[in-house]
């Protein structure tokens, strides 16, 4: 998967976690958390998802490593085949 | 045995609901605690289920009419044995004394919320009234506008009628913080608990242990409520917040409530609640999650009689054993109703819920 199918995949995930979320409106730079109120609720959610969907185990010690869509995008190529 | 299915009441201020969608037809079998129709409420649109066994005869408020809570909207005949049982018996998985006045019209009670402290931004769920203001994002700003309304009305009925006392403590939770990192680090992520799991067992433990915060002031009475049932203070995206509950929260396990946590703030957002879920907190959490503020000053929601909130959990210098040590710490509050208790048991309760706190493996 290259970056722009996970961009686009993850944020699949993050519509589905929160549906009341634009996908279209998702700054890539910006902290989920500053773009939307993201909370421990969503993150755990969204790693959740993660596992079920690409198969990434994200502990939580790396959470902050998903807070934004480019940090997302960038740490799961690294980990997704 | 004929019986007649009526709009219930979620909340002293809602008088009135715009049926959505209705899952049964003439003909259609259902179950006490089956979901039958969706009905658009200043709450959003909400799961109103039946407390009866039995079929369907008739729909009699259609799709798109908006009609006053008591309206008759569907008929039908009832199983015996179920009828014979009468409105005491309207239990199904809600507790029997609050589903029975959830299901009964005119009901002045329940839920409603606490003080909103979340930024507002620009979307909200809950599915638009027919004819109401759609924005661009398919959003009814009618429906926003509506919730503001109830939670204002809420909040005024609880500011005007109820005596509250304030109480708040600083607690060291590091324990607690160290065991739910430990504990996650070796469950897969779906077993992964939240802390704000743990506070919501501690709550309904100390609620069982303390009696005078977890039941409901009605017509100059307090009355505790048998079962605890902890409602969850949800904040909604758009503004506004709902708090429906987890029901029996003191008899479930860690890690069933935190599923039951996850499923109930998705529903809450996705506007998906039940009508039980919404008349049945006994006692409501209030949890500004993390990167907030220090302190909640929690508002009841009337009929309650008692709310507790949670600020941030932070790290900060703590004297322990006479050494200065960095630990992480929350500030618990309790906004409690005067008219039941006086702040010598609410500290009590405080102090309390703070010590099961410190005690994870216990809950």
């Amino acid at each position: 998967m290259n970056r722009e199918e996970l961009s686009k995949r993850v944020l699949e995930l993050l519509t589905e976690i929160a549906p009341d979320v634009d996908p279209a409106s998702v700054i890539p730079g910006v902290a989920f958390r500053d773009q939307f109120d993201f909370d421990s609720m969503d993150t755990l959610n969204f790693a959740i998802a993660l596992h079920r969907e690409l198969g990434v185990e994200v502990p939580e010690s790396d959470y902050a490593q998903l807070a934004s869509l480019e940090k997302c995008v960038g740490y799961l190529a690294e980990r997704v085949g | 045995m004929a019986s007649e299915f009526r709009l219930p009441a979620l909340g002293a201020d809602m008088d009135a609901g715009t049926i959505v969608t209705w899952h049964v037809a003439p003909g259609s079998r259902v179950k006490r605690g089956d979901v039958v129709a969706v009905v658009e409420t200043d709450k959003g649109a909400i799961d109103v289920e039946i407390f009866e066994d039995g079929v369907v005869r008739e729909i009699v408020v259609p799709v798109g009419q908006r009609v006053a809570v008591g309206t008759v909207l569907a008929r039908l005949d009832a199983d015996d044995a179920a009828a014979d049982a009468g409105p005491a018996a309207v239990a199904g998985a809600a507790p029997a004394d609050v589903a029975a006045r959830a299901a009964v019209p005119a009901v002045a009670a329940a839920p409603r919320t606490v003080p909103a402290v979340q930024a507002p931004s620009p979307t909200v769920p809950a599915a638009a009234a027919p004819g109401g203001a759609m924005s661009a994002t398919g959003e009814s700003e009618d429906s926003r506008a509506s919730m503001r309304a109830a939670i204002a009305s809420a909040m005024s009925r609880s500011k005007r009628e109820i005596p509250h006392y304030y109480l708040s403590t600083t607690v060291d939770v590091t324990t607690a913080t160290e065991w739910l990192a430990a504990h996650n680090a070796k469950v897969p992520v779906t077993g992964r608990l939240l802390f704000a799991a743990l506070l919501v067992k501690a709550l309904a433990l100390t609620c069982r242990e303390t009696p005078g915060f977890s039941g409901f002031h009605r017509d100059g009475r307090y009355e505790e409520s048998p079962a605890v049932h902890v409602g969850v203070a949800v904040a909604l995206r758009g503004g506004g917040l709902v708090a429906p509950a987890i029901m029996n929260t003191a008899d479930q396990s860690l890690p069933a409530l935190m599923t039951a946590m996850r499923e109930l703030v998705a529903r809450a957002r996705a506007g998906r609640l039940r009508a039980s879920e919404l008349a049945a907190p006994t006692i409501v959490l209030t949890s500004l999650g993390e990167d907030s503020v220090d302190v909640v000053f929690p508002i009841i929601q009337p009929p309650q009689v008692a709310i507790v909130g949670a600020g941030t959990v932070v790290e900060r210098p703590w004297v322990v054993e006479g050494k200065i040590l960095s630990r992480q710490l929350v500030s618990l509050s309790l906004g409690a109703d005067h008219r039941v208790t006086d702040g010598r048991l609410g500290a009590q309760f405080l102090a309390r819920l703070a010590r099961r706190l410190c005690d994870p493996a216990t809950l």
